[in-house]
Parts: C-alpha cells; sequence; structure tokens
C-alpha cells in the first residue's frame, strides 16, 4: 500500500465539477486538489454544497459534468469490483454518525470488516475494542445501541467505523457540529492525533473556526458555485472577498484566536 | 492480487526467529491471525521477529504482531525486532498505546440462557403493553370528554383527513376481498349443501355469514393492517423526530391533536365500511349461486327478505365501532411507545397490527357469547 505517497502528486484532484439539482446550480466548474497526508477543511456558507461535494467525491452523487479522481482513477468509471476496492480506502463520518440502529456499537464497526476482510470472530472483537478505545470511547460502549448513545458519543462511534479498515483518506463531514466546547476540542485533537499515528489524509467540512484554526493544515473557501479561494489559514485572513472577510473576521473567528 | 499475510519461522540458528512477510492488512489477514495465535515459541534461545519481508502494515496487523510480542514477553522472552521501519514503529506504537484498555468485548450468554431470558422479557413486556393500552384507552376517554364540552377540540380538519385516507381511500380493497370472499363462500357451501339436497339454503350460509361475522371482521383486519400500521408508522416517526415534545412544549397535547382525530376517524368510517363489505360479500355469493344454482337475484333477494333478522345485521354493525377503537387505541399506542430508532418504528408497527388482529378477533368471541346470551 502506498500511505506515503508523493506529496506532489494529489491524491484527490476534482476538475470542472458541476452539479445541479432541477434549476438550482450547485457547483459550476469546480476545482480542488487534495494532496496526501494534509488535512484540509472545506468552509462555506450554508448551501454552498460543502456536503454535495465530499459526496460527489465519494461517489454517492453522480455529477451532470466534470471529473473526480482518487489516486488518478475516476471512480464512477470503473467496474464495480473496482470501485469498491477504491472504497475501502477511504472511510466517511456523516453528520450524525450514520450508525446502523439495530446494531451496537462493536457490530457498526465490525460491519466494514465483516464484509471486505476473512477474520476470526475473537480478532473481530479485539479489533473493535482497538479502535473504540483509538476513538476515546469507553469500553463498555461496545454493546450499547446508538440509541443509547449521546451525539458526541455516536459521532466518536461513527469515526471508529470509519477507520474500521484503516483507510488512506478520512472524509469528515461537520465533525464538530452539535459537540460542546469541550467535546468540539476533544474530537479536534483525536483527529489530529489519529492523522497522525495512522498518516491519514483528511478531508474536513466544517463551520467551526476553533477546528479550521487547530486542525487544518489548508483551507478550501467555497462560494460562488466554485472554491474561491485555497490556502493556509494566513492566506483566507489576507483574501480579499467580502464573504471571506466576513468569516475570518467576524467576531466569531476573533473569539477563536483567528485573525488577531 | 497483493500478497496475503504469512510468517515462517527459523529455528536451527542460534536464536529464535519468526518472518513476517507479505501484506498485513485487514483484507489480507484471512486465518493468520489464528496461526499465529497457537505458534508454540520455542524457549531458551533469543527470539527475533523479522519485519524485513513485511510489505504493508495497518493497525489490524500491527495488532496481530503486537500480540504476538506481548505474548511472547509474558512467558519471559526477550523480543527484539528487525528490520522495522518508520511506518511499522509508528503502528506498533499505536496499538500498543491502546493495548491495556483491549479485552475482547465480553462473550454473549449462551442460546439457553438467551431463549429463557427473551421469553421472560417478552411475557414482561406483553403485560405492560396490556396494561399501559387500557390506561391509554382511558386518556383517549378522558380527552374524548374534553371535546364533547368544548367541541373546538375535535380538529374537524384532522378527524375529515384521516376519514378520507382511513375509510373512504379503503373502499375499493374492502369491497374487493369481501366480493371474493362471498363468491368463495358461496361455491364451497352450495358444494357441500348439494350432498344434502340442501342447496337452496346457500342464500342464508351467506347473508346470515356476512352480516353476522364476515362483514365486520373483515373490516376490521383489513383496516388493522391498511391503517392501524399507518397510524403507528406516523406517531412513531414524529415520535422518533421529537415532534411529540415539540407539540407537548407548544402548549398542545398530542393525545388531541393525533390521537383523537385518528381514533374517532376509525370508529365512524369502520361502520360504514363494514356496511360496504356486508353488501359486497353478499352480492359476490349472489352471483355465484345465480351461476351454479341457476338462484335469480330477485329469487335471491326475495329468499334473502323472508328468511333474514334484522337482528343478524345489527350483531354485525354494533360490534364494528367497537373494534374500530381498539384498532385505533392501540395503533396509536404503539406509535407512541416508539423510541428514538428506526428498527423502533419497525417493531412497534409489528406490534400494533398483530395485537390489534389478536384483540378483534377477542372481541368478537366476546360478542359471539354475548350475543349468544341474549338470544338474538
Amino acid at each position: 500500500m502506498d500511505r506515503v505517497a508523493d506529496r506532489g502528486e494529489p491524491i484527490i484532484s476534482v476538475r470542472g465539477l458541476c452539479n445541479a439539482f432541477g434549476s438550482q446550480i450547485v457547483h459550476d466548474n469546480l476545482d480542488l486538489d487534495v494532496y496526501a497526508g494534509e488535512i484540509i477543511g472545506i468552509v462555506g456558507g450554508s448551501g454552498t454544497g460543502k456536503s454535495v461535494l465530499l459526496k460527489s467525491i465519494i461517489g454517492l452523487i453522480k455529477p451532470i459534468a466534470g471529473e473526480v479522481r482518487m489516486y488518478g482513477l475516476d471512480p464512477h468509471e470503473l467496474d464495480p469490483e473496482k470501485a469498491m476496492e477504491l472504497d475501502c480506502r477511504w472511510g466517511v463520518l456523516f453528520q450524525d454518525g450514520a450508525l446502523f440502529t439495530s446494531l451496537n456499537v462493536a457490530e457498526n464497526i465490525q460491519v466494514p470488516l465483516r464484509e471486505h476482510a476473512v477474520l476470526s470472530d475473537l480478532l473481530m472483537d479485539e479489533l473493535a475494542a482497538l479502535k473504540i478505545r483509538m476513538v476515546g470511547l469507553p469500553e463498555i460502549s461496545a454493546t450499547k445501541l446508538p440509541g443509547e448513545l449521546s451525539g458526541g458519543m455516536r459521532k466518536r462511534a461513527g469515526l471508529a467505523r470509519a477507520i474500521a479498515l484503516d483507510p488512506d483518506i478520512l472524509f469528515l463531514d461537520e465533525p464538530t457540529a452539535g459537540l460542546d466546547p469541550i467535546g468540539a476540542a476533544a474530537f479536534d485533537t483525536l483527529i489530529k492525533q489519529l492523522q497522525q499515528s495512522l498518516g491519514l489524509t483528511v478531508f474536513l467540512v466544517t463551520h467551526d473556526l476553533d477546528t479550521l484554526h487547530s486542525v487544518c493544515d489548508r483551507i478550501a473557501v467555497l462560494a460562488d458555485q466554485r472554491v474561491l479561494a485555497v490556502g493556509t489559514l494566513e492566506d483566507m485572513l489576507e483574501f480579499d472577498h467580502p464573504w471571506v472577510r466576513e468569516y475570518f473576521h467576524g467576531p466569531r473567528s476573533r473569539a477563536a484566536g483567528i485573525g488577531v | 492480487m497483493a500478497i496475503k499475510a504469512s510468517f515462517q519461522i527459523n529455528d536451527t540458528g542460534p536464536e529464535w526467529r519468526i518472518y513476517f512477510s507479505g501484506n498485513w492488512t485487514v483484507t489480507l489477514l484471512d486465518d493468520v491471525d489464528s496461526l499465529v495465535r497457537d505458534v508454540v515459541i520455542d524457549p531458551g534461545r533469543p527470539l527475533i521477529i523479522d519485519l524485513t519481508q513485511l510489505e504493508a502494515i495497518d493497525t489490524a496487523g500491527a495488532w496481530v504482531i503486537y500480540r504476538f510480542n506481548r505474548r511472547a514477553g509474558e512467558d519471559g522472552h526477550t523480543v527484539t525486532y528487525e528490520g522495522m521501519g518508520e511506518e511499522h514503529r509508528t503502528l506498533l506504537d499505536v496499538v500498543a498505546e491502546y493495548e491495556e484498555y483491549v479485552n475482547p468485548i465480553p462473550p454473549s450468554r449462551s442460546p439457553v440462557y438467551r431463549l429463557i431470558d427473551g421469553i421472560g422479557r417478552t411475557v414482561v413486556e406483553s403485560w405492560y403493553d396490556f396494561v399501559h393500552s387500557i390506561g391509554f384507552f382511558g386518556a383517549v376517554l378522558l380527552v374524548f370528554r374534553r371535546a364533547v364540552f368544548e367541541p373546538k377540540r375535535f380538529r374537524g380538519v384532522s378527524l375529515v383527513h384521516h376519514i378520507e385516507y382511513a375509510g373512504f381511500n379503503a373502499l375499493p380493497i374492502i369491497m374487493l376481498i369481501s366480493f371474493l370472499v362471498g363468491a368463495v363462500l358461496a361455491f364451497m357451501g352450495a358444494d357441500i349443501l348439494r350432498d344434502y339436497g340442501l342447496e337452496v339454503f346457500t342464500q342464508s350460509l351467506i347473508t346470515h355469514s356476512f352480516l353476522r361475522e364476515f362483514g365486520a371482521m373483515l373490516t376490521a383486519i383489513i383496516v388493522a393492517g391498511r391503517s392501524g400500521s399507518a397510524f403507528t408508522a406516523q406517531i412513531g416517526s414524529m415520535k422518533a423526530n421529537e415532534e411529540i415534545d415539540a407539540l407537548r412544549s407548544l402548549g398542545l397535547d398530542p393525545m388531541e391533536i393525533l390521537v383523537l382525530p385518528r381514533v374517532l376517524a376509525l370508529v365512524l368510517s369502520v361502520p360504514l365500511l363494514t356496511f360496504v363489505a356486508m353488501i359486497s360479500g353478499i352480492v359476490g355469493g349472489g352471483l355465484v349461486a345465480w351461476m351454479i344454482l341457476q338462484i335469480s337475484p330477485s329469487m335471491f333477494i326475495a329468499q334473502m327478505l323472508a328468511s333474514t333478522d334484522m337482528n343478524f345485521f345489527y350483531v354485525g354493525i354494533i360490534k364494528s365501532p367497537f373494534m374500530a377503537a381498539l384498532i385505533g387505541v392501540i395503533a396509536c399506542y404503539q406509535g407512541m411507545r416508539v423510541e428514538g430508532t428506526s428498527e423502533s418504528i419497525g417493531t412497534h408497527t409489528t406490534a400494533s397490527v398483530v395485537q390489534s388482529i389478536f384483540a378483534v378477533i377477542t372481541a368478537d368471541a366476546a360478542f359471539a357469547l354475548f350475543f349468544l346470551k341474549l338470544g338474538v
């Protein structure tokens, strides 16, 4: 496995992406590159298509034009078997965890293991317990159903399922939304930790300025149906666009210690 | 295709050496885990774990290797790694960091235990359900009484909507099923009665059974399956979505807004549906009688009017509002019991249909005994 891919080659490259729902255009000619080993944060106002971008990259939404390449391959053009192999190379954390409600946490983590690997039940239990600890959940939560967990714990459990197959890329859709500041900060630390220890590339859709500040290597701003700007936080602070200025220089960003 | 995980042991040299090779990643581990578990470590020599031939590793592979290392350590061997790359070290460190917490998930209980446990839970649950449905029925009656004194609480729009949905829209299916059952009953009945030369009584068989029993029963069962399940799913998904809590927080009573219109809609429309079911069943039976027994429609009607006691009709129709109330209350009660998950909605919808059909049949038996004692 080429976990340590060339820094120079983007592992995700989006070119000329167009998405529309009916007459409402979400993306128009959108370009974006993601490099191996980085944490990229995607920001943008509500309804600018951040989640749609994430879903087009992982192949859940077929764009009306443009191409998405991961490791140089277009998931929409691969035959199903190859596409499935590619699926195993990324993990996704959906907004509210999207855990299967009829399965407990350990079984949720074991779903991809059961499907894609041939492992003994004992090893599968050990691996589930390992991932549960890695995302900072108490061990007792292994046998709990998603309905019995708090929102923050559900997200952690969702993250444990996302890293079950040791993916190269982790897609996170608003991981800290709905968490209290302490929980959100702990989640940020967790993402950073996992990224470093597992050598992950992280694609992070967020609204959380603290997350952008503390976790992201680069930030991409979605506005006007395309990627308006990509760069470090410092680049964003100097970028001259009304929305970007308001976002990064507003009262909330000052509170987050950005732009002071 | 990537090379699967494997290992070799070389114990001929001065040290005991284990080579891990191939891809130690989760999809390529296969049964190597149990083989590693079963390796007998030869004591008395330095133990070397050789990773030079390792192609790739992830946390799953690192865990298996680390666990081997730990077992050797517990047996008192000194373990040294050879050919450990940066990536190997990181992952082995990661699993080591979390290992002290990793205990296998406690094994589930034996099947016998779970069977008995399950039976016990079901019994307790059923009793709880039974008692609470009665409580819920009482609550619906209280809301109804309050609405009688304050008619604006009847929520006319909602009531009419549910009458249309649960009553009017159910007409085609109820007519069709009653018609077919009537026709089949006439066929089978005529066939048997003919053996005794009594085929003229086919008419009585059909009219008596449809007026007294089948009209009400068929309607109740169809309504339980069709509308009862819908009520449970509607209220249940509102409960799961916290809409019920939202109603309460806005000072509105879900019993009054959601439950009462549904129960009343059934109580009002099921008797009408029952009437339609009776007519359809008799028409179906009459057509068959005409076809195979050559009893003309006019003769059929004349015979029916001569031989049928009006009480038969009353016996059948008087049951239907009670059955409707049972179905409505059970369906809404089950909807209110949904808890948060999509699976819970499924469970309670099933319970709703099963319980309301059971309740309807039990009620019918009670009515039959009652009317028998009354002599009607």
